[in-house]
């Protein structure tokens, strides 16, 4: 079937089959590789993207429901690298592997878009659904919070 | 399994430097300089022998180009551990180039220039150390050189900077790019004679150096093996049995094939060997999803399989029965435990440990193409030089045809030291004449691991009246044919405290495993520390000891244990180095300097792997209902003189230690009628943030050359974990996961 929404800014339109998740249509069709695969059942957040500006996963999304729908990646996060939490992360040199940071970096920023100075309790809740197999945990905390304050003195 | 791999604690590492060193340097097409040292470490001698080949391959460590460009490769693999920045640092330091000015470049897998490339074992620092700054150090020799031929001036009076040679007197600078293709003539010197800096003048070793893939991690780009794309690259998924190593009986492909999206489906018979290519199904398709829905309808009949008759259960009633005899066979025998039992004060236990799975976040992928006889792969894998030994074989290709390019593993920890699902690729890439991009599903990857393996100790020691730890003794029921222990799941002679307690016996007993087993991070000693250093405490307990006291005690007899003829303690332990990073965990920590309340407890450990000391010390909070929160852990590690990427080394650290405690919590991998049960997050929980606690990390700097990060911090943190348990609760924890026993106390 035929859908069309906005990625990154940019309005596409793809033909795939309905049951097709976000997560291949943006890996496999519109050759946009940011966005991980982990799990395929929402368990692991990888594929994190903001999906009307909310941190969604989108290995569990299918495309029949993406009609008009707004996608930001972690290709459209920034032009150029320079959101507040990825220089925080390349600052404190957060990632080990650096598999999950996508879907880390997509969930923070939905996070820090509704609370500009998140509480450890707030970063708990967000982040909990995303995992990290290297267990850059203490970095990614920090990241956000040093993100904050980035943002904060911009 | 490749028998090099088997039965040891890590992929084999040489024991000392090279033996022979080659460098080679030649002119770049534009007049550039390359300068390639022909490292000879771990490289079968047969090959050392040969002369390097006649068709110089553009590879090697260095890179100038005419225009000031410095390129440094990286050899080894990366997944997480950072060795694509580390190594990479060594060979800046010595060339004396500013570390903004180089870009990094992965490596080939090419034995013949590089060596070993293997990321496993924590080797990639010990093996490196020297070699690669004697590498850039000979770079520097040779622009020092052609600075001195191109001002001539003496080479004395010169000096390096910046990234150019200075001759002060004349205040004239030449920039390695301007000597580029002069330094390209110059016959390369001997390795062995070129003068390395005092570590006083280190500028970016001992730096915190950021990951140098981090700008590309952190904007999306493409990078790991499953980002690879190719023009006309079809997509594959491959069904294996659940049953290990059963092969396909029938299977509906008629109907497979119709479905839309879908190119080819066709049953691969494979081999017997576990770690090579199993039989299965594989389906290519336009899209991954393509070729993923036609997989839900595919149906297979497996032939019946030996190994669907087993199952935990029934290894664990198997090493029940092994426990009511006397061991198999002997593995070391010391003094006379019996005697000892007879007089001390006797404590007994049994432990056990289940299967895990590595679960790598990027699943088993890999990328092949097949033109013309030859074979191309793009692999996250930790060991491609055994990975093109492993296709070469099963196609029937030369080695020489498999190119095989590294490509960054979404995390390994073990996993990709086995290539299965490199051959799967090549294998199907191969039959349907396309380049074929191979991912595996979450489910393939849970079920299809080389397992740490599970198992089972009975254990029985004695403590004097003084307190003192005068006996030990362990029945080790474990899996393999006869004494020969399945991959990673030996025990060896010289294991802790084997020649730290005068009355020691340890024997061990096996049964047949048709369930594939591998490396995973720590291999052996993340289960091996949990059941000893647990087992320590409890005899801490019944002496009326200080657990720190007790362990300090034991390890103030001997500095370095002298290993009996014959016995395969390759690296023993040097007690003093472990005693100091014990003090210094316990004097970070506070230990036994403050009161805790009721459910709180604190827990300590140690072990030494991978060259490796670290001593850990980690406090936990249960409460009444037997809710269990990790409240912090301290570590204290001892990797030798130098820590040359404190960035990474202490993301390691934590890293390691979170690791640990997220196996402890409730990882376990169960097998029932010879497969898996678990198959994806939900079934095998990984750590998530809410539960890390806070870890501090220190390290103690000793006279030793350094040694690796990635796994040593590992396996103390368990036994700690479950000794503050104990602490906090009186209950003693035999057995993991954690989410099997009731914390609860009153």
């Amino acid at each position: 079937m035929q859908v069309t929404f906005t990625v990154n800014g940019t309005a596409r339109t793809v033909d795939v089959p309905a049951d097709m998740p976000l997560l291949w249509v943006l890996r496999d069709v519109l050759d946009l590789k940011g966005t991980k695969f982990g799990c395929g059942i929402a368990q692991c957040g990888a594929c994190t993207v903001h999906l009307n500006g909310t941190a969604t996963r989108s290995c569990v999304l299918p495309a029949a429901g993406l009609d008009g729908a707004t996608i930001t990646t972690i290709e459209g996060l920034s032009e150029a690298g320079t959101h507040a939490l990825q220089r925080a992360w390349q600052e404190l040199d957060v990632p080990q592997c650096g598999y999950c940071q996508a879907g880390q970096l997509m969930s923070a920023a939905a996070l820090l878009e509704r609370k500009p100075r998140p509480t450890d309790a707030d970063i708990d809740d967000a982040m909990n659904g995303n995992i990290c197999r290297c267990a850059t945990y203490l970095r990614i905390r920090e990241g956000i919070h040093r993100a904050a304050t980035i943002a904060a003195a911009e | 399994m490749t028998t090099n791999l088997r039965d040891r604690e890590s992929p084999p590492a040489p024991a000392g430097l090279p033996r022979r060193e080659f460098l080679r340097v030649s002119a770049l097409a534009g007049g550039g300089l390359l300068l390639g040292a022909w490292l000879d470490f771990g490289v079968p001698d047969a090959l050392a022998a040969t002369a390097p080949p006649a068709d110089f391959v553009p590879n090697a460590f260095i890179r100038i180009s005419p225009e000031g460009a410095i390129t440094i490769l990286a050899k080894n693999p990366e997944m997480g551990q950072g060795t694509k920045t580390m190594l990479p640092m060594l060979v800046a330091e010595e060339l004396d180039v500013p570390w903004e000015a180089v870009t990094v470049e992965q490596a080939m897998s090419d034995e013949r220039l590089y060596g070993r490339q293997v990321a496993g074992g924590s080797t990639s620092t010990p093996t490196n150390w020297e070699p690669l700054r004697r590498a850039g150090a000979a770079g520097r020799q040779m622009l020092l050189a052609a600075a001195a031929q191109t001002l001539a001036v003496p080479v004395g009076e010169l000096t390096t900077g910046g990234g150019a040679v200075h001759h002060h007197a004349s205040r004239r600078r030449l920039s390695y790019g301007e000597l580029a293709a002069v330094a390209a003539t110059l016959t390369p010197p001997d390795l062995d004679s070129v003068t390395l800096k005092d570590p006083a003048d280190f500028t970016i070793i001992g730096r915190a150096i950021g990951g140098v893939d981090n700008l590309k991690i952190v904007t999306g780009q493409p990078l790991f093996g499953i980002d690879m794309t190719l023009p006309g690259m079809l997509y594959a998924v491959y069904e294996k049995a659940p049953v290990f190593g059963a092969r396909v009986a029938s299977a509906n492909l008629d109907e497979v094939k119709a479905l839309p999206g879908v190119r080819h489906a066709f049953v691969v018979e494979g081999g017997d060997s576990l770690s090579g290519l199993l039989g299965g199904v594989a389906i290519v398709g336009d899209t991954w999803w393509a070729a993923h829905s036609a997989r839900r309808r595919l149906r297979v009949e497996w032939s019946s399989h030996p190994t669907s008759a087993q199952g935990s259960e029934s290894f664990r009633a198997r090493a029940a029965e092994f426990f009511a005899a006397a061991p198999q066979w002997t593995l070391r025998s010391d003094g006379d435990v019996e005697a000892a039992f007879a007089s001390g004060t006797v404590v007994e236990a049994t432990y056990e440990y289940p299967f895990l799975a590595h679960a790598t976040l990027e699943p088993q992928n890999c990328t092949a193409r097949f033109t013309n006889g030859k074979l191309e792969i793009w692999a996250p894998t930790q060991n491609p030089q055994s990975g093109r030994r492993l296709v070469s074989s099963t196609l029937g290709v030369d080695e020489s045809e498999v190119a095989i390019h590294i490509v960054r593993s979404g995390g390994g920890f073990g996993r990709r030291l086995n290539n299965d699902y490199m051959v799967e690729a090549a294998w199907i890439a191969r039959a349907v004449g396309a380049p074929v991009k191979l991912v595996w599903s979450r489910e393939d990857d849970i079920r299809h691991d080389f397992y740490r393996p599970a198992g089972f100790h009975k254990l029985k020691g004695a403590v004097d009246g003084s307190g003192r730890l005068v006996a030990w003794q362990d029945h080790f029921a474990s899996f393999g044919d006869g004494q020969e222990f399945a991959p990673s799941a030996a025990l060896t002679d010289g294991e802790f405290p084997a020649m730290f307690v005068p009355n020691f016996s340890m024997g061990a007993s096996t049964m047949p495993l048709g369930v594939p087993t591998g490396f995973l991070r720590a291999p052996r000693s993340n289960a091996l520390a949990f059941v000893f250093q647990s087992f320590v405490d409890e005899l801490a307990h019944a002496a009326g000891r200080d657990p720190v006291e007790f362990r300090r005690e034991l390890l103030a007899q001997v500095r370095r244990p002298v290993p009996r003829e014959g016995e395969r303690v390759s690296m023993p332990m040097d007690s003093e180095r472990m005693r100091g990073v014990l003090d210094l965990v316990a004097e970070k920590s506070g230990w036994g300097t403050r009161t805790l309340p009721r459910g709180t407890g604190m827990g300590v450990a140690f072990h030494f792997s991978h060259r490796g000391y670290f001593a850990e010390v980690v406090q936990v909070t249960v409460t009444r209902a037997g809710e269990l929160t990790v409240d912090q852990v301290w570590a204290a590690g001892d990797v030798g003189s130098q820590i040359i990427n404190p960035s990474g080394a202490i993301n390691q650290v934590q890293g390691s230690v979170l690791d640990g405690i997220g196996e402890a919590l409730a990882q376990e991998i169960i097998i029932e009628g010879g497969h898996t049960v678990q198959g994806n997050f939900h079934e095998y929980p990984l750590l998530r943030l809410k539960q890390a606690p806070p870890v501090e990390v220190h390290f103690r700097l000793t006279d030793h050359p350094p040694t690796g990060m990635g796994e040593p911090a590992l396996p103390p943190v368990v036994p700690a974990l479950t000794g503050a348990i104990f602490a906090a609760t009186g209950k003693r924890i035999r057995s993991l996961p954690l989410s099997r026993h009731d914390l609860s106390w009153s």
